[in-house]
């Protein structure tokens, strides 16, 4: 379905931007004496899904949660469409995240909500002048795209661990943003339910032409989803290629993952 | 060492107390206004809050009465009975017990509440959405409770008026008209005026700090219970602290007569 002509976000980017989408130089964030991220760079090109891969507590949501502003750097910079994120003010961070959507570990659904009210928290806050039919008509869309169309009225507490990561995914894609930072979409789930969301990431990105970065340490997820794996270690960017790429390396940190 | 420690976590809590509810003012207030939140709350924190006030309020003027009526027969005052009752639950009884209950009900429902959402990232979600979640969450709910609190408190007032006038027919007969004539015969300005304005510092309070221990829990579900329970210790703490200073003006203004 496309956006109602009359339908415009609260502003648009006028000028087409073709660099990497995201740019991630010099990125360093301590918590007290523990560094966590420590001279990190990477890009991300439009349209690529790059996967960055690491042991748990290796920094690797600190740096998605550092891109979405959610964490200040204490060095470096991050640049979305080519704007400083650590820099732009408060409104310029409101607008920047209205084109980069964030899945949460935990899926983050409004608890107090039902799902319909979940998937129109944003698009009420960021659409104006959309008539009720329209809303209902994207939050429909929205649940189709996921494969829980019956599930408008539900509470999430209502909903299973694969239901609610699908309406946390529903939602996160309600807006079209034009990056998606996912924090390991597919932890906690059986093995049937992460392959699923896998195959709806990637059916997404395609259907959205949307950039991705996927963080994660589970290895069927990389290979499902990844065009480039990033491998974060010591708080660098360790290694980066393809797939295939890292799992013929001979460096022992990166074989220890794939083995 | 212990002892300096907890002065200084002390002083560093007050501070952040001070700067959160500056943010209130300097942040929460400025446009755009959450205005369909603001009534959600209002309805759930008001509406929701006046079945314990009143049934509380009615409870405290009819056991008032009671207690205070064999002290004043014993002294051959029991006619004046409605106006020390009215005297003492418009000006204290009313807006401080309304207030502590208040502080019970909302002070733990906003920290709990608010602190579930903080663990939950639920409150990140909000702020990735492109929305406020200071504005939206706290600002409402601190308005909803100061605008609420003062309305409760003169509902309340009233039915502990009419617990009062049950009470005094326990065990004598007096008209209706009569009572109330005698409360408000008694009762000025400066006695319901003050009561009145501090009732809304008093709503402040509890809002600002049950926002506050909800927006700074962190220690997972244990950090959500801590929330809830100091929210309500420290809200009810400071309404005490607010009366006493709220006495200490009217009756720098002259008004306790």
């Amino acid at each position: 379905m496309k956006w109602p002509h009359h339908i415009s976000p609260v502003k648009t980017i006028e000028i087409p931007f073709n660099g990497p989408v995201i740019a991630v130089e010099h990125l360093c964030k301590s918590f007290g004496e523990n560094v966590v991220l420590d001279d990190f760079n990477l890009t991300v090109a439009k349209e690529e899904n790059v996967v960055v891969l690491g042991r748990s507590g290796a920094g690797k949501s600190v740096l998605i949660k550092c891109i979405i502003g959610l964490m200040k750097p204490d060095d470096g910079r991050i640049l979305v469409f080519g704007e400083n994120v650590v820099e732009i003010d408060h409104d310029e961070l409101d607008h920047m995240r209205t084109k980069v959507g964030f899945l949460f570990q935990s899926n983050a659904l409004y608890d107090s909500m039902t799902v319909r009210e979940n998937l129109e928290f944003s698009l009420r806050r960021h659409w104006f002048r959309v008539s009720q039919a329209e809303i209902d008509a994207l939050v429909m869309e929205s649940l189709e795209n996921v494969g829980l169309p019956h599930t408008a009225e539900m509470m999430p507490a209502e909903l299973s661990g694969g239901m609610a990561k699908r309406i946390a995914l529903a939602r996160t894609m309600i807006l079209k943003p034009e990056i998606i930072l996912y924090d390991e979409p597919t932890t906690g789930l059986d093995p049937v339910t992460a392959r699923e969301i896998d195959q709806l990431i990637v059916k997404l990105q395609k259907k959205y032409h949307a950039s991705s970065i996927i963080i994660s340490h589970d290895m069927n997820c990389v290979k499902n989803t990844a065009d480039r794996v990033a491998l974060l270690l010591d708080g660098k960017c360790y290694m980066h290629g393809t797939y295939d790429e890292l799992e013929h390396s001979d460096d022992e940190n990166v074989k220890q993952f794939f083995e | 060492m212990d002892f300096i420690a907890k002065i200084h976590d002390f002083f560093n809590e007050t501070g952040a107390i001070a700067r959160f509810a500056w943010n209130f003012f300097t942040e929460g207030l400025k446009p755009r206004f959450e205005l369909k939140e603001l009534l959600n709350q209002c309805y759930f924190i008001g509406y929701n809050s006046f079945p314990l006030v009143a049934l509380t309020g009615f409870i405290m003027g009819l056991v008032l009465t009671m207690q205070l009526r064999p002290s004043l027969e014993n002294y051959g005052v029991a006619s004046e009975l409605p106006m020390m009752v009215g005297i003492a639950i418009i000006r204290e009884i009313g807006p401080v017990i309304t207030a502590l209950i208040f502080a019970g009900k909302i002070g733990s429902s906003i920290g709990a509440e608010l602190g579930s959402m903080k663990v939950t990232e639920q409150i990140d979600a909000m702020e990735v959405a492109g929305t406020n979640p200071f504005k939206y969450l706290v600002a409402t709910r601190v308005l909803a409770t100061t605008l609420m609190l003062p309305i409760l408190t003169v509902l309340g007032d009233a039915i502990s008026l009419f617990g009062a006038y049950v009470g005094v027919n326990i065990r004598s007969v007096t008209s209706f008209h009569l009572f109330f004539t005698d409360v408000f015969h008694t009762l000025a300005y400066g006695d319901f005026v003050p009561a009145f304005i501090k009732t809304f510092f008093f709503g402040f309070a509890v809002g600002i700090i049950g926002c506050y221990k909800g927006y700074n829990s962190n220690k997972g579900t244990r950090g959500v219970g801590f929330s809830a329970n100091s929210a309500v210790v420290l809200s009810s703490v400071l309404i005490f602290i607010i009366d006493l200073l709220a006495v200490q003006i009217t009756d720098l203004l002259g008004l306790n007569i």
